[in-house]
């Protein structure tokens, strides 16, 4: 490549990186340089780890943190169960019934705010659920109804994210089985393989890369997201996001630098996850290259 | 059991179990539809006694200040579409086109901001906007949503450009036609469906976008989200739920043009 071509590469190039690596690397690189003690509006303008020493020894950061993994990890192993069972259920049907496939789609389409949001009036002690059951007779108020918002589980934060999220591991997994088609199959029938067979070394093996791909997508982004928690969680102990959300805007300025080591060290986290996990697919599934990169 | 009958009888409970996850999922946007007309909507009933369109006049009066924040959303979720594409486009095209040095490099920067945390990014960029005094207004917003939608849409873009032949350029040149023509007959057709979708991507995560607005437009930029979020802690599920329907629309209209343009175009 000559010069010239070279240069006009690097023109093409130049408003994306300025995007990207001024506001989202030059971002980081600030809030790291926050979190390692310069921060002058709190007064600190010296190298220290001691925000991150005071997260290894506080009490609400261990809770939250564990929390966030147990939800991020439940959420994502539901949606991925959930979404590949109903893509192996769609998939002999998703040609001749568009209006399902077109149905799988407006969950994808609706903002996770607001899905939380409408789940509220679903699951609340007095929403549409708790209702129903009292009207079969099961429960005589609402105070019986078992609390699903706020409560020590963070069950309606799991509730929404399967919601929203099994439909996206399905229609990532259908993409994959109905442009492979059905041959592999037809081919393990034909040599004597069971219906369990061919599901277990046929058909998983084919939609692995995606449902290892998408399962990644979904774990990460449940991992770093506040809406949902915001709205459905409890407020001690918080997921995450929403503590390190909670200090960034508190009126004491000198809770900031906590708040941004918070969010360095779930960055951090989850790159490493993401490695850990793309060796750990390459190793047991032999999945060389999943389909997002 | 015959075979036919067996295949049958798997057939429907595939449906219904198909039908049963994907209608799950419906009940809360119908949810919000029928509280958004109750009037009252008292324990136990199963559904409202009384019908009003109070909820919805009262987002529609001036005070309620719906109006304004969607007409803040609006403007800012164009502008980021706009900026979006217009960074993104040059970049998927040298991406999908060119061979350089750095090329897997810059692959891995683009999905860093897809796949990890924003939290940090923001928190730094807050820092930085502070400091340009960027904050608290519309264009540290608008910039501070590049930063999901720019990554989207240069990934997305070099899909589309993937599939392009330079040589189809360099034929239009051939034969006399200048560089906004080649760009409006050659470029522009072949890569058309991937920048609707990438348009409506782009908005829809703009749209979308609750924690960089509140950052960065620190209360004075109010968008729909936020205001959802202020009606939402506020308590009346009937105004809440008719906000939650005028936010929620355009990102659904918009994924089913998508659909249907995708499905047009083959």
């Amino acid at each position: 490549m000559g010069a010239s071509a070279r240069f006009r590469v690097a023109l093409l190039l130049l408003p994306a990186l300025v995007v990207i690596g001024g506001l989202f690397v030059g971002g980081l690189a600030l809030a790291l340089v926050q979190s390692l003690g310069y921060f002058p509006p709190a007064g600190e303008n010296a190298f220290t780890l001691a925000h991150y020493r005071a997260l290894l020894t506080e009490r609400e950061f261990r809770a939250s943190l564990q929390l966030t993994f147990a939800l991020a990890s439940v959420a994502t192993i539901i949606s991925v169960v959930l979404g590949l069972t109903l893509a192996l259920c769609l998939r002999a049907m998703a040609r001749y019934n568009r209006l399902l496939n077109v149905l799988l789609q407006v969950p994808l389409a609706v903002p996770h705010l607001a899905m939380a949001v409408a789940l509220v009036n679903l699951i609340a002690p007095s929403g549409l659920i708790a209702r129903v059951v009292y009207s079969v007779g099961l429960i005589a108020a609402p105070a019986e109804f078992p609390a699903l918002i706020s409560d020590r589980y963070g069950s309606g934060i799991i509730i929404a994210y399967v919601l929203k999220e099994t439909p996206f591991i399905a229609l990532m997994t259908l993409a994959v089985l109905v442009r492979l088609g059905d041959e592999y199959e037809q081919l393990a029938r034909t040599l004597g393989a069971s219906a369990w067979q061919r599901l277990r070394h046929v058909t998983l093996p084919l939609v692995a890369p995606a449902v290892i791909s998408a399962s990644l997508v979904v774990f990460a982004f449940v991992f770093g997201a506040f809406e949902t928690p915001f709205i459905l969680g409890r407020t001690y102990p918080a997921m995450l996001p929403v503590v390190a959300q909670r200090r960034f805007m508190s009126a004491d300025l000198s809770e900031r630098p906590d708040a941004v080591a918070i969010a360095v060290v779930m960055s951090l986290i989850v790159t490493i996850l993401v490695w850990v996990y793309m060796r750990l697919a390459r190793v047991l599934v032999g999945v060389e290259r999943p389909t997002i990169f | 059991m015959n075979e036919t009958a067996r295949t049958a009888l798997e057939r429907n409970a595939k449906i219904i179990a198909a039908a049963a996850i994907v209608g799950l999922a419906m009940i809360p946007l119908a949810l919000l539809f029928v509280w958004s007309f109750a009037r009252h909507w008292y324990w136990p009933a199963l559904l409202p006694r009384e019908y009003s369109v109070r909820a919805w006049e009262y987002i529609g009066s001036p005070p309620a200040g719906v109006i304004t924040a969607l007409a803040t959303s609006i403007f800012i979720a164009l502008s980021v579409t706009a900026l979006a594409l217009v960074v993104a486009l040059p970049a998927a095209r040298a991406l999908a086109l060119h061979e350089f040095r750095g090329k897997r490099a810059l692959l891995f920067l683009l999905l860093l901001p897809v796949l990890s945390p924003s939290l940090a990014a923001l928190m730094g960029v807050h820092a930085l906007f502070l400091r340009y005094g960027l904050t608290d207004s519309l264009l540290g917003v608008v910039l501070v949503h590049l930063i999901p939608t720019v990554p989207y849409s240069t990934l997305m873009l070099t899909g589309s450009f993937s599939n392009f032949d330079l040589d189809w350029e360099a034929q239009a040149r051939t034969l006399g036609a200048a560089p906004v023509k080649v760009w409006r007959h050659v470029t522009l057709p072949a890569i058309a469906p991937g920048l609707a979708v990438a348009a409506v991507f782009a908005f829809v995560i703009s749209w979308s976008q609750y924690l960089s607005t509140l950052f960065i437009g620190g209360g004075r930029i109010n968008t729909l989200p936020l205001t959802l979020v202020a009606f939402q802690r506020g308590g009346d599920e009937a105004v809440t739920s008719a906000l939650s329907l005028v936010f929620l629309a355009p990102t659904l209209v918009a994924f089913v043009v998508v659909a249907r343009f995708l499905r047009d175009v083959g």
